[in-house]
């Protein structure tokens, strides 16, 4: 489903992907877990073009995004292609990113119609579904501002859920929340995860890392420095920096 | 009392080619000062800076000049000079000044929205144009609505300035009248027109305001 090889990403001099490598099978659910700055979001963010990688390539579903020809040179595909690329994968925000101007209906279905061309007659039983399905859909009309923490990124689930993506990219979903509030949302990626979606999660949630993940990858400084099953790596952490940090976190 | 009546009839007069200016300049200025707004954060740094300049220029220099330019010297300059009747020229220029103005405020609006908005929007698959179609703007018209009312109720004002091009807009009705009647009412009159105008225009612009707070952000 991703396959990204050797990405490099600079932010000024700052090198924050030295050679970041992945490659994602259907139904996969991988955790990625790090310190602050080790490049796991930007990561997350070079893989849907909302950063732009300066090395290295990327493929989704078999179709070349980025790629580096032999004088390292980087070239992405022409905007409509990378696009329609990006538009199988779904993105979850820290922030949620919600549109303030939308009731929580309006923020599903306006990426349906005016991306995909939905009638709006057709969209709606299908948003309102996916409201079920996250838990609020006493919510439907209501302005985000008007919602919990928790509820703002159900919704944002949702109306990523919408486009009908094939892969779901969470970059720490849970970070801006409640500790009280993460469960539910928590709960929600789980249910997705047993739907079998394939999902790339960054988190510094460890137990659902533990419990959801099939994979899960440990970044520090821009590369990965360990990446096993799940069970394996939080029983036997095998890189001295994976033992540190799971340490510090549990 | 008849007098004051005696009044009335000039002075509404003048009123209608201060609505005309007005209102025209409106729909003029507007979708302007958008596409310069829209131009003057375009990725394309020169033609930033061509907006900025042009920015620069209409603020930097009386609207009174620039209508005094466009009538009379605009003509003798090679290539574009054309020799415009006065209500033209006077909405040319207020046009393109205000469109200045209005560039700044929505430029202004355009760049307080949150990266995250496009970024939301992009992952949706939305394109630019989307993007500030369906999500940026209009949360940016909601934020603009308080600079957009001042501006506007100016305009009202700014409108009496083409009295130099010898139109008869309602100021000018009115000295006339002071001048040849030796008495203040006119003016007095006038004032209340002025208040009557922008009065509506505060009532509509406190609609609006109302209409968008139904959302908080």
């Amino acid at each position: 489903m991703i396959h990204a090889d050797n990405l490099h990403k600079r932010f000024g001099s700052v090198e924050v992907l030295k050679g970041v490598s992945l490659s994602m099978q259907k139904g996969e659910v991988i955790a990625m877990i790090g310190p602050s700055g080790s490049g796991k979001s930007t990561f997350l963010r070079c893989l849907n073009h909302l950063e732009l990688i300066n090395r290295g390539q990327i493929a989704i579903e078999g179709e070349v995004m980025a790629r580096t020809d032999e004088q390292g040179h980087c070239h992405y595909m022409p905007d409509a292609d990378v696009r329609r690329i990006c538009r199988k994968m779904g993105m979850v925000f820290q922030q949620f990113n919600l549109f303030p101007h939308l009731t929580v209906l309006q923020n599903i279905i306006e990426a349906p119609m005016t991306v995909k061309g939905i009638k709006r007659d057709e969209i709606i039983p299908k948003a309102e579904e996916l409201l079920h399905k996250v838990g609020l859909a006493a919510k439907r009309d209501s302005y985000p501002a008007r919602l919990s923490g928790g509820q703002k990124q159900r919704v944002a689930i949702a109306r990523a859920l919408a486009m009908e993506p094939d892969i779901m990219l969470f970059d720490e979903p849970t970070s801006a929340l409640d500790p009280e509030l993460t469960g539910e949302v928590l709960r929600t990626m789980r249910q997705l995860a047993e739907e079998h979606m394939t999902m790339l999660v960054v988190t510094h949630e460890m137990a659902f890392a533990r419990e959801v993940a099939s994979r899960v990858i440990f970044m520090d400084h821009g590369l990965i420095l360990e990446e096993r099953p799940a069970e394996e790596l939080f029983a036997d952490p095998q890189h001295p920096r994976t033992r540190e940090f799971l340490r510090n976190m549990l | 009392m008849d007098y004051l009546l005696s009044t009335l009839g000039p002075l509404l007069q003048g009123t209608a080619v201060t609505l005309q200016v007005f209102l025209v300049t409106i729909v003029l200025s507007v979708p302007l000062g958008l596409c310069l707004a829209l131009l003057r954060i375009s990725r394309y740094r020169i033609v930033g800076r061509l907006v900025n300049a042009y920015i620069w220029l209409m603020r930097g220099t009386p609207l009174m000049l620039q209508m005094l330019f466009i009538y009379f010297a605009l003509p003798f300059v090679p290539v574009i000079g054309v020799r415009l009747p006065d209500f033209p020229a006077a909405i040319v220029a207020f046009a393109l000044n205000y469109a200045a103005y209005f560039a700044e405020i929505f430029r202004a609006g355009i760049q307080s929205i949150d990266r995250g908005q496009y970024e939301g929007a992009k992952v949706l698959g939305f394109t630019y144009g989307q993007t500030m179609r369906r999500i940026v703007l209009p949360q940016v018209i909601k934020r603009i609505l308080p600079p957009v009312s001042n501006e506007t109720i100016t305009l009202v004002k700014d409108t009496s300035l083409i009295y130099v091009l010898a139109m008869n807009d309602l100021l000018r009705a009115a000295r006339g009248m002071v001048q040849r009647d030796f008495t203040t009412t006119p003016f007095i009159v006038a004032a209340a027109f002025y208040l009557l105008m922008t009065l509506v225009l505060t009532w509509g612009f406190q609609r609006l305001e109302k209409r968008y707070a139904v959302y908080d952000e």
